[in-house]
């Protein structure tokens, strides 16, 4: 490999040696892409004419305070449903380059799951998804989504059946299968190339969303503020700010029913550092260092690894996690849905809980940037159930 | 005295008879440990030239079903690393001479800390350690802690493995080389095929001995392995596989797989 794929001591590919030729093969494939104007035309073309770039900044016209403005990157107005289809349309693109015919992918929420099914249909390629058994049953409608884009979802039985166990069974696969596979990994975790490879082709968010808000203010925010399952919608909005030291970034994780017991998904926060799923990381484990089942309401934030290039912003202090339970996220969820007419996903419902608390806390002017991360449709049955109807 | 040295004289034992290895693979803990520790003495009484014991990891992404099913019993049933060095140490006291070397996953070394996992199996006797998801581009630490603690380090060698990284297998691994005979996980196939180019390209750069796993199940592949250059062969998952059929007998059940297993290695 060209690169160690390091952030700070994070990072690595802790994989099989018999899956390192393919990690080389994607990583040479991927730095060859980025140096060729036609692979970043079409990239280009996809994301505007097929997937709807750019999405909209939205000024929140009801939430928020005197102080505090809450601006909304838009990334549930992204075909799909969420910003997952940045990065798969990218990633699709370098496994034609790379001449295979098959994709395979892990999700959890199925959000991820989604939008490798339409690429998959787009492209043309064999696509099977991996997910979790208990995120088929609690996702159902999404799986349907998958199936009717022609992809094989596999119920994952293994494990706490959930995302970690899906990323298992994708390794498993491609470990057979990486001569004719692409292993179309969701987020910015897992073994080089993938965290940098999946950040880059989310970086679009970040730099819309940069360019926009200072087109509307004319000033940088002061925060920029995005959930952190795995981690991949929040390194999209954080990348293009990180040098512009003056604007927080905050990353939320999952605090489920709270962050004292072990139901939760706040990797950042309460797990060490470890290995898992190919990469230096913080861990929820045990003392001995057996993996740790999270828990959140939200699918896609229920993983006890996280993106490593997270891991390193933590440690040097560059961003700031923090947790928002269950709860939280659920009256937020609730709160954007009356007070502006957006039904976003719970993952995403995590990231403006913070801002709203931070917008309740401002005592001078203050502007806030939250990134949307996805829509609320797959969620729906499960707010039906959680949110009592006012009957 | 290094304890690696176990490796050594039994392959220049073997030789001189023209054998191949039989490496006969166990997971600590399935379906308990004081079960675990009779199928390792009748794996011995058997025929078993080395063992190889799996510590039980919770994601175990090298492994098929049947070695993951086993890690999952094993956990279910509370086994812990502290459990499996103890069991080792008790075993090295009834085994003076047979090698014994650990296959698990890079979290629950360094959740240990390196130099301590590394301690911990040189105190219980182990003569190696095979980190399944630490591939040479991630080894130095881990090889530089075995070294510190007198324990070999086993290195995977892959038909795919480029030359460059061979050589560097050649140069860091210490025991033998666990050359893997096909892509894909752990189980136990029908058929299996071996990349003789591989084992001719180690023995050309000095790798140590190339021992082959993953899907050799039957005594007619220990057969094709030895044909093909192997200085033995590992079977793990149609151990697993057949002990979790024998309830209450499975250390019967592997003596008698371990005998034939073993026939098959002779000249």
């Amino acid at each position: 490999m060209k690169r160690d794929g390091r952030f700070g001591r994070y990072g690595g590919a802790y994989v099989p040696e018999i899956l390192m030729p393919a990690l080389d093969q994607l990583e040479a494939a991927f730095l060859d892409a980025q140096a060729d104007p036609a692979f970043n035309a079409e990239l280009d073309e996809l994301l505007a004419k097929y997937a709807g770039r750019p999405t909209p900044l939205t000024r929140c016209r009801n939430l928020g305070t005197d102080k505090a403005q809450i601006y909304l990157k838009r990334e549930d107005l992204l075909h799909g449903g969420a910003h997952k289809t940045n990065q798969v349309l990218g990633q699709a693109l370098l496994a034609l380059r790379m001449g295979k015919r098959r994709i395979i992918a892990e999700t959890g929420a199925g959000q991820h799951g989604v939008a490798t099914a339409l690429a998959g249909a787009l492209f043309g390629l064999e696509t099977r998804i991996y997910m979790g058994a208990h995120d088929v049953e609690r996702q159902r409608l999404n799986v349907f989504r998958m199936e009717l884009m022609g992809a094989e979802v596999i119920p994952v039985e293994s494990g706490s059946r959930t995302l970690k166990d899906a990323i298992n069974e994708a390794l498993r696969d491609w470990a057979a299968s990486f001569a004719d596979t692409h292993y179309l990994l969701g987020t910015v975790a897992g073994p080089h190339p993938f965290p940098t490879i999946v950040r880059e082709f989310q970086r679009v968010i970040g730099k819309e969303a940069r360019a926009q808000i200072l087109a509307e203010e004319g000033r940088l925010p002061d925060a920029v503020i995005a959930c952190v399952g795995g981690g991949s919608n929040a390194m999209g909005a954080f990348a293009d700010f990180v040098d512009d030291e003056t604007v927080r970034l905050i990353g939320v994780e999952a605090a489920g029913r709270g962050l004292d017991g072990a139901e939760h998904g706040a990797t950042l926060l309460r797990g060490r550092p470890g290995i898992l799923h190919g990469a230096e990381t913080y861990v929820l484990q045990d003392a001995d260092g057996q993996i740790s089942e999270s828990w959140s309401v939200s699918a896609g934030l229920d993983y006890p690894a996280v993106g490593p290039e997270h891991a390193y912003l933590k440690d040097s202090g560059r961003a700031d996690y923090v947790g928002v339970t269950d709860r939280e996220a659920l009256d937020a969820f609730a709160l954007l849905a009356r007070s502006e007419g957006i039904i976003c996903a719970f993952e995403s419902a995590h990231a403006l809980a913070h801002a709203l608390k931070l917008a309740e806390a401002a005592t001078q002017e203050t502007l806030l940037v939250v990134n949307l991360s996805g829509r609320g449709d797959k969620d729906m049955v499960q707010a039906q159930g959680l949110l009592a109807p006012s009957a | 005295m290094r304890n690696s040295s176990r490796y050594d004289r039994m392959f220049e034992r073997l030789a001189e008879r023209d054998e191949a290895a039989f490496g006969a693979f166990v997971m600590l803990g399935d379906p308990d440990l004081a079960t675990s520790a009779a199928m390792l003495d009748a794996l011995v009484e058997g025929g078993a030239d080395m063992l190889e014991v799996g510590i039980p990891f919770s994601d175990p992404v090298a492994d098929g079903p049947v070695i993951q099913a086993a890690a999952v019993r094993a956990l279910a049933r509370g086994a812990t690393p502290a459990d499996c060095f103890a069991l080792l140490k008790a075993f090295r006291a009834r085994h003076p001479d047979v090698p014994v070397g650990i296959l698990t996953y890079a979290n629950l070394v360094v959740a240990r800390g390196r130099d301590a996992f590394y301690r911990a199996a040189a105190e219980a006797g182990v003569d190696s350690v095979l980190v399944a998801d630490v591939p040479l581009k991630e080894a130095a630490p881990f090889v530089a802690s075995a070294g510190a603690a007198g324990v070999d380090p086993v290195l995977i060698a892959a038909p795919n493995t480029p030359a460059g990284t061979l050589a560097g297998i050649a140069d860091s691994a210490r025991g033998y080389t666990y050359c893997v005979a096909r892509a894909g996980v752990t189980g136990a196939d029908a058929e299996v095929a071996f990349d003789a180019g591989l084992l001719a390209r180690l023995g050309e750069l000095g790798a140590p001995p190339p021992v082959l796993g993953f899907g050799i199940s039957r005594p007619e592949h220990v057969r094709a392995a030895r044909r093909a250059g192997a200085a033995g062969i590992i079977t793990g998952s149609a151990i697993v596989a057949l002990a979790a059929g024998h309830p209450g007998r499975e250390a019967e059940a592997v003596r008698r797989f371990a005998a034939g297993m073993k026939d098959a290695t002779r000249p």
